[in-house]
């Protein structure tokens, strides 16, 4: 094996990661143009909707009160070092509506709707369903994409805000059953201490993550392979592709709302 | 009239299309014949704009198809895909319903129902059968809810890919008249791609054989089994030996 071999694969590599990203982005510039023009599909999105904000409560109140459990407890934890078991209301309400409610709600809906819609698109792909829509004079990035990433940009702030409710809930039923707090005061603390951009930036990152779950989603199901190993592995690319992008998209939000 | 000049497509290193030139006069029954994975379904999707060709004309009544403006085009075709291509989420009434209930044609809820019902019909389905979904169908059923599909918005031009494949010979023969007749009563042009010769016998006033990329021999039904060609003849009575390499 010559010594190109390796630098010919590593550069095929670069290149083709390149001209993905390329494809991607120019994917999210026309679903952006379509949101803008008609014909819209309003049943469609209010399916859309049903399926990924309503459908999705269940799995991110679940974690969210999980979550905002155990933070209390790790906080109450770390904070005895500096007997500062006191600030444990305002830091679960800070961590979970700043970081944890978004971001794991981003990552819970990117596990269970991106891997749906992707999924969805890529077998209506492969059975030639996207094609029968096309010959039936219907554009499938206004019939099957733009609903899903309006819903999806629409209902995620949504679950997030609830979500954030749910978590600091759970780190009250912690604080109050578990560590002894006044019922009372650890929810004033809360209240108190949270501000309307605490609050305000998490739903704004939800919206950033619920419009990179559905393209991504959208993205991969259109671009599916053939057969079912085509759609599993647009299935997965979806999910991945959905949990690194809201990761680093969460850091860039973070850096842009939060940095000194 | 459908019109192709020396229409290109490779996919990568794969020429597919080689300069394929064929004439689909109007209110005629074209069937294009040919091996597996030799053009014909990218042939029927280039004439549909689903695939671009790289190179060549596709013109229909005169006009290139490319150029043409796409809603009022698409409008003026019916397709009935090889596996139905149904929309899963949506009951039979409304996948044979779908241009009527949005688009150009668009049509009040209980009169699209009541034309899929009567499409239905036609294709001898019972209206009991409108509020099933495509899941809840048989092969041969899911067919005839394409076809009813294809015809719901009374297309000028019919395309059919591979209207039999998947179905016993009966319910092939049943899909082949109702196709014939169809077509003969709205007047429509059609094409047809296949490898079943029963299929074509029962649907085709021309054929057309794409072999290598190109047309390899065209002309009307009662010519074909006269013609001296050696790979229609090969093809069209199966045989292993002749000039159409066979992987045994």
């Amino acid at each position: 094996m010559s010594l190109a071999t390796p630098l010919a694969h590593l550069g095929r590599t670069v290149l083709g990661g390149l001209a993905a990203t390329g494809r991607f982005a120019l994917f999210c510039l026309d679903t952006l143009a379509h949101v803008l023009r008609p014909p819209f599909y309003l049943r469609e999105f209010l399916y859309a909707c049903l399926q990924i904000g309503w459908l999705s409560l269940p799995v991110v109140g679940l974690t969210a009160v999980f979550t905002g459990a155990a933070l209390a407890l790790q906080i109450y934890a770390g904070g005895a070092r500096f007997s500062a078991e006191s600030v444990v209301p305002s830091i679960v309400a800070i961590g979970m509506t700043r970081e944890l409610g978004p971001v794991l709600g981003g990552l819970m809906v990117a596990a269970r709707v991106a891997s749906s819609i992707a999924a969805e698109i890529g077998t209506m792909k492969v059975t030639e369903q996207v094609d029968a829509l096309v010959t039936l004079s219907t554009n499938p990035m206004k019939y099957l994409t733009v609903p899903r990433v309006l819903a999806a940009t629409m209902t995620v702030p949504v679950l997030v805000g609830v979500g954030d409710v749910i978590g600091i809930m759970g780190g009250w039923l912690v604080g109050v059953n578990r560590l002894d707090f006044n019922s009372a005061s650890y929810l004033k603390n809360t209240w108190d201490f949270l501000e309307f951009w605490d609050v305000g930036s998490g739903l704004v990152k939800g919206a950033a993550f619920g419009f990179i779950v559905a393209v991504m989603g959208c993205y991969h199901g259109m671009n599916s392979g053939r057969g079912a190993q085509g759609v599993g592995r647009a299935t997965k690319s979806a999910v991945v592709g959905a949990s690194v992008l809201i990761l680093a998209a969460n850091y860039l939000l973070t850096e842009a709302f939060f940095s000194a | 009239m459908i019109e192709l000049k020396s229409v290109h497509k490779s996919f990568g290193a794969n020429a597919v299309l080689r300069g394929v030139d064929l004439t689909v006069p109007s209110g005629e029954s074209m069937v294009i014949i040919g091996g597996s994975r030799k053009g014909k379904n990218v042939l029927l999707k280039c004439i549909l704009g689903l695939i671009h060709p790289d190179s060549g004309t596709i013109t229909l009544d005169g006009q290139d198809v490319e150029k043409a403006a796409r809603d009022a085009f698409l409008a003026r075709f019916g397709m009935l895909f090889q596996g139905g291509a149904l929309f899963d989420s949506l009951p039979v009434w409304q996948n044979v319903a779908f241009r009527l209930l949005r688009g150009l044609k668009k049509r009040p809820k209980a009169e699209a129902r009541e034309i899929a019902i009567e499409k239905l019909r036609r294709v001898g389905l019972k209206p009991e059968v409108a509020d099933l979904f495509p899941a809840e169908l048989s092969g041969g059923m899911q067919k005839r809810v394409g076809l009813a599909r294809a015809i719901a918005a009374e297309p000028e031009i019919i395309f059919f890919d591979e209207p039999t494949t998947g179905l016993d010979p009966i319910m092939a023969g049943v899909i082949n008249e109702l196709i014939r007749e169809i077509v003969v009563e709205m007047g429509a042009t059609a094409m047809t791609i296949t490898h079943d010769m029963t299929s074509v016998r029962a649907i085709a006033d021309k054929v057309a054989m794409l072999h290598g990329g190109k047309v390899r021999w065209t002309g009307r039904i009662q010519e074909m089994d006269a013609t001296s060609d050696p790979y229609v003849q090969q093809f069209i009575h199966g045989r292993a030996e002749g000039p159409i390499e066979s992987v045994r």
